[in-house]
């Protein structure tokens, strides 16, 4: 057999298990983010100013900082005060919390997206904002999102291969390691590659069946 | 006639309302009274104040001065509506309210939008809500299309769907905020037809309309609006007949006369 596709079926159990972490922490990643984001969300449509200035100096700093600093901030950084966090965590709490910043204004644009009559229709059957939020907005600000946040979770899925940098053993940690052993340089991350690319294209494939479900109310009108 | 003579208290009450976006002031101190039963039209020029009147008594705008009484619920002006929100929700459950863009909600079925209320909002048992939402678009012509979307419906149908979503509330009246005029011309009868109905089972409705001639039919009261005040009002019949004041006279007139040609001009 081919010395290089041996070495592929010799490390496989290995890089599919760095697989699995790297998909635990974009989802873990995804959900912690959203409801970071939805917190942050509300705080912006609040009229209350420091809920508004508070959520407006996170989400600048998140997206104006590397994602890579952000961890190493974590990790390496926090120890200085005594949080000393393991790698998975770190990188956990490191991907919330950027997630949190992006999907945080997503969900504000699809939320201001929906027009201003549904709430009036709303409240005029005598919903209170509450009522009318989770029943008549969000459900259609979910749909708005759906395509962006499916964006932004394809993003995460590798963007989690910076985790590697903090010692956390996803997928690109373990090509990393098995290309130390072997200096089979491009087989190896060639094969991390191909699995990021499947997992990214599965993602895409999930994405659009959800769309598609979503928009079946919104057909125009034979 | 109208049912004011033997009417002890109006039904709504509204007592110098006024409302400015800034320095613009858009009603200058209404006064206005609905009896049980009545139905009143109000009609004016464009920017007459008269769809903020309108939204006003359902707060839906928030009036800068003034009282609006609604059974025994009143709501103070002067202070803001976030102070006041127990009554605002209280009295938007008596008063209903039709959009001129309809504003069904897109991702539920007819009867999903005309149940939502009831269910929500009074806690009324699934199965009751629904079969009296079934009954309510029956009546509005549309028991055929109670599962269907809204965007598979005619602007006609989604208009009579949202007088359904406000009737299915019980109120004890419902303001009509130009209800015909997001509609294509051959689709305005059905909905003035459904208004019809509900005004001949004496309900008490306030409509503000373009539609001279139906507000003449149908109205018992009409009030004409100019300028953010009440220039005249009384028997709708001889306001928008034979007014008295000249500003209304010169508006019915223009409106008439731009409704010829506008009717005669365009053949199919």
């Amino acid at each position: 057999m081919d010395p290089q596709l041996q070495l592929v079926l010799q490390s496989a159990p290995f890089l599919l298990k760095g697989a699995i972490y790297t998909v635990g922490l974009s989802i873990g990643g995804m959900v912690f983010g959203l409801l970071i984001g939805f917190a942050l969300a509300l705080m912006r449509l609040s009229r209350v100013w420091p809920l508004i200035w508070i959520a407006r100096i996170y989400v600048s700093f998140i997206r104006g900082t590397p994602l890579l600093v952000q961890l190493f901030l974590i990790y390496y950084g926090l120890p200085a005060f005594g949080v000393r966090l393991d790698p998975i965590s770190s990188a956990l709490i490191g991907f919330s919390l950027n997630m949190g910043a992006y999907t945080s204004e997503i969900l504000r644009a699809a939320i201001g997206s929906i027009d201003r009559g549904q709430w009036e229709a709303a409240y005029s059957i005598g919903m209170t904002s509450a009522q009318a939020m989770r029943r008549i907005v969000l459900p259609q600000a979910a749909r708005v999102a759906l395509p962006p946040l499916g964006n932004s979770f394809i993003s995460l899925v590798k963007d989690t291969s910076l985790a590697a940098t903090i010692q956390v053993p996803e997928l690109f940690r373990e090509a990393q390691l098995i290309t130390a052993r072997t200096f089979q340089v491009f087989t190896m991350y060639l094969s991390a590659a191909f699995l990021y690319w499947v997992l990214s294209s599965l993602l895409a494939w999930v994405q659009s069946a959800l769309e598609a479900r979503a928009g079946r109310h919104s057909r125009e009108a034979p | 006639m109208s049912a004011a003579a033997n009417s002890p208290r109006p039904m709504i009450d509204a007592r110098g309302l006024t409302k400015s976006f800034g320095t613009n002031e858009i009603l200058r101190g209404i006064d206005l009274a609905v009896e049980p039963g009545e139905v009143l039209a109000i009609v004016g020029p464009s920017g007459s104040g008269k769809t903020t009147l309108l939204r006003c008594l359902n707060c839906l705008e928030a009036p800068t001065a003034g009282t609006i009484r609604v059974g025994d619920i009143t709501i103070d002006g002067s202070r803001p509506l976030r102070r006041q929100t127990r009554d605002v929700r209280a009295l938007r459950q008596h008063v209903g309210f039709v959009f001129q863009n309809f504003n069904l909600f897109p991702h539920k079925t007819a009867l999903e939008n005309v149940v939502e209320g009831p269910l929500i909002v009074k806690g009324e048992p699934r199965a009751k809500a629904e079969a009296r939402g079934r009954d309510l678009l029956a009546k509005v012509g549309l028991a055929d299309r109670v599962d269907s979307y809204p965007s598979r419906l005619s602007g006609g149908q989604q208009q009579r769907v949202a007088i359904a979503r406000a009737l299915a509330m019980r109120p004890d009246v419902i303001l009509f905020d130009e209800p015909t005029s997001a509609l294509d011309p051959e689709l305005v009868g059905e909905v003035l037809a459904t208004i019809r109905d509900l005004a001949r089972e004496r309900r008490t409705l306030v409509i503000v309309t373009h539609e001279i001639s139906f507000a003449r039919d149908v109205a018992d009261r009409a009030i004409f609006m100019d300028r953010g005040v009440i220039v005249e009002q009384g028997d709708a019949r001889a306001v928008l007949t034979t007014p008295r004041e000249e500003r209304t006279r010169l508006f019915l007139r223009k409106f008439l006369a731009g409704q010829v040609p506008a009717a005669g001009s365009l053949p199919a």
